[in-house]
């Protein structure tokens, strides 16, 4: 009989009988997916609060992205529950001196404020297609649903005067103005979760928020320039293929201006971001070893020995040193960016692996390792969900939803409704 | 008539209300009350581990999977036994295969991966055994973390697991100083050490008590002046484990060492 935790977990030297992996990959996805939510949301701010205006065009990609991301967020957590049918009780039921408890808030916050500011942003497209749809005379199958919906989104209000679109962009500006600390809560919390156990020792540092907070708008950021990077040349293809302009009025040679520009653009704020997470990790590792407190011992034969590749191979070197030095070269052009952001992308999911795994993997006696070995091919829904397959689902659904909402708010080729 | 001002403005008040969770709100109960004034409880209960008589035979681990039904060939335990040797140039062994559910069957020290390591007798400078099982916190990080409160402390001190409640985040698994918590094989939930709250409230012993052929555990109420065990815990030189996290643990030990983690 396996308990759970037992199929990939070898434990070596002392180690006490109910010590496992327990948190395995689907919580090391969740601190990675929500980051990825607030570092897209982040990224759109930029522009809609600070009006940073080169970041127009990759704005209300972001935003939608994060929409997208949202869901997934959750997925892992739900996933890794071993009773998933009475996750809805942290909602219902919280008990709010557990870290875990203001997750439905804080959550359910985040997600009415992204999708209220998508709502303003994209008023006057939903209200124009609505009466476009509702003036059309013959209605296909699918138009009649598209105008069902789009009359559902506009709650109402038809409005589109000048006036009423300048009350929208102040909207705007508040929501993304209140979301960029809910956004930073949101993921800061994460880090909390981690940071306030105190039983471990790898984990308990109050840096543990902040940290969070910076790799997280490092990957939301990473994350959006290689989607977009991957959406423009997409559309490069097809304007080439089809010879003639497609959708938005622009030739493949106007497509790469916008794209070169906006990427060079945010790559400076990814490389701002980058140097905040990278000096605040080697803060908390210099400190840990300059204080060598009672479990400095165990902490570093983890750190310098088991997990020597995973966190300075991996993490700082292929994951923050290479792609520092690939952003900083002069000429940045967009093949250079991608291989860059997919880097970085490494970079923070490592780090977020050396954080939970790297925690699990010594035992509470600090006299005995444990080592996890992520099931691959899945024997049973245990390995399924908590294995490379469950984190694959995970990857691929927020794609999936981004598919999917990007054919009700387009994120290319609209006018600004303001 | 209703504006689409007031029923927008309704709308908010209602989906606010609705919103609030009622624990929010802190309904006082009568025991909290009571609480409040002082702690009135007239027991709390306590656990003495006297490691100068323990054999490590493993009964205390039987005993307790068998009344509690934890499997037994399950790789998790309630209770379990820790040896700990010593040898005579410093270096530090400790081991508890399979939580010493069949006692200590060889000399060789279980190194985990298949490995053991054999210990000569003339380089041992001292040995014995440490009984665990939950501490039963006066402040337990367990129940400070569980997200929908189903794990909680009795007004006498025992903190238990509501089998129906728990969602299996494992987060009080993570809190716990002690790893004494686990995910039960079979109902899938958090599960640990409950002093046998079945039995002592009733004037039993817990199981494993009852199996210790030599008397290393007792159990007793620690506000009893004439209890066995508070009269232990106040007049001889005890020590508890992992005090420097501020959980304040209520299973005290006679006779450990500093090796002892």
């Amino acid at each position: 009989m396996y308990v759970h935790g037992e199929e990939w977990t070898i434990k070596e030297l002392f180690v006490t009988p109910n010590e496992y992996i327990y948190w395995s990959i689907q919580i090391v996805m969740y601190p990675f997916m929500t980051g990825l939510v607030a570092g897209a949301f982040v990224l759109s701010s930029l522009y809609h609060v600070f009006g940073i205006k080169q970041l127009k065009e990759i704005a209300r990609f972001a935003l939608v992205f994060s929409l997208a991301l949202l869901p997934v967020a959750m997925m892992p957590l739900q996933l890794h529950l071993q009773q998933p049918q009475r996750g809805i009780e942290v909602f219902l039921t919280p008990h709010f001196t557990s870290a875990i408890a203001a997750f439905g808030i804080v959550f359910s916050t985040y997600g009415a404020i992204v999708a209220s500011e998508i709502w303003f942003v994209y008023r006057k497209y939903i209200v124009e297609t609505a009466l476009a749809l509702e003036n059309k005379r013959e209605k296909s199958f699918e138009e009649k649903i598209r105008s069902v919906l789009y009359n559902i989104l506009t709650l109402g209000s038809y409005d589109i005067s000048e006036k009423a679109l300048h009350q929208d962009e102040r909207a705007v500006k508040i929501l993304a103005g209140i979301g960029i600390p809910v956004a930073c809560f949101l993921h800061g919390y994460a880090g909390f979760i981690f940071g306030s156990v105190k039983a471990n020792a790898l984990w308990m540092t109050p840096l543990m928020p902040v940290i969070f907070i910076m790799s997280a708008v490092v990957s939301g950021i990473a994350l959006c320039m290689l989607t977009y990077i991957v959406v423009m040349e997409i559309r490069k293809i097809l304007a080439a293929r089809r010879k003639t302009t497609y959708g938005t009025y622009q030739s493949t040679e106007e497509i790469k201006g916008i794209e070169i520009n906006v990427i060079r653009m945010t790559a400076k704020y990814l490389l701002f971001f980058l140097i905040f997470a990278i000096s605040l990790e080697l803060l908390d590792l210099i400190f840990r070893g300059y204080t060598a407190v009672k479990t400095w011992d165990i902490l570093r034969s983890i750190i310098y020995g088991k997990d020597f590749l995973d966190i300075f191979v991996f993490q700082y070197g292929i994951g923050n040193l290479v792609p520092f030095i690939l952003f900083l070269m002069p000429g940045l052009t967009i093949r250079r960016t991608a291989v860059g952001v997919l880097l970085v992308l490494f970079g923070v999911f490592m780090m977020r692996w050396n954080v939970v795994i790297g925690g699990q993997s010594f035992s509470l006696t600090f006299a005995g390792f444990m080592h996890y070995h992520l099931p691959i091919i899945p024997t049973n829904f245990e390995t399924f969900k908590e294995g490379l397959m469950g984190a694959i689902v995970v990857i691929i659904t927020p794609f999936v939803l981004f598919w999917i909402l990007n054919k009700i708010f387009p994120v290319f080729g609209i006018e600004e409704s303001h | 008539m209703i504006t689409r001002r007031d029923f927008i403005l309704n709308a908010a008040k209602g989906i606010a209300g609705l919103a609030l969770p009622l624990t929010a709100l802190e309904i006082l109960s009568p025991d909290q009350l009571l609480a409040a004034r002082g702690d009135s409880s007239k027991v709390r209960w306590a656990f003495l581990v006297d490691t100068f008589k323990c054999v490590g035979c493993g009964f205390c681990v039987k005993a307790c999977k068998l009344e509690n039904g934890v499997p037994l060939d399950a790789n998790v335990t309630r209770t379990w036994v820790e040896r700990y040797v010593l040898a005579k140039d410093g270096r530090v062994f400790a081991d508890t295969p399979k939580g010493a559910l069949y006692g200590f069957t060889t000399g060789k020290i279980d190194l985990g991966l298949g490995k053991f390591q054999d210990i000569k007798k003339e380089d041992i400078e001292k040995a014995f055994f440490v009984p665990k099982l939950c501490n039963h916190c006066e402040n337990p990080p367990c129940v400070q973390v569980c997200p929908v409160g189903a794990t909680y402390q009795t007004p006498d001190g025992v903190v238990l697991v509501d089998r129906t409640w728990c969602i299996g985040c494992g987060y009080c698994i993570m809190a716990c100083p002690y790893g004494v918590r686990f995910f039960h094989p079979v109902y899938k939930v958090a599960d640990k050490c409950t002093f046998c709250y079945h039995r002592i409230t009733k004037g039993l012993k817990t199981a494993c008590v009852q199996a210790c052929p030599f008397g290393a555990r007792m159990i007793g109420n620690i506000r009893d002046p004439n209890d066995p065990v508070s009269r232990i815990i106040r007049t001889e030189r005890v020590g508890v484990l992992k005090d420097e996290y501020g959980t304040r643990p209520q299973v005290y030990y006679r006779g450990i060492t500093r090796e002892v983690i």
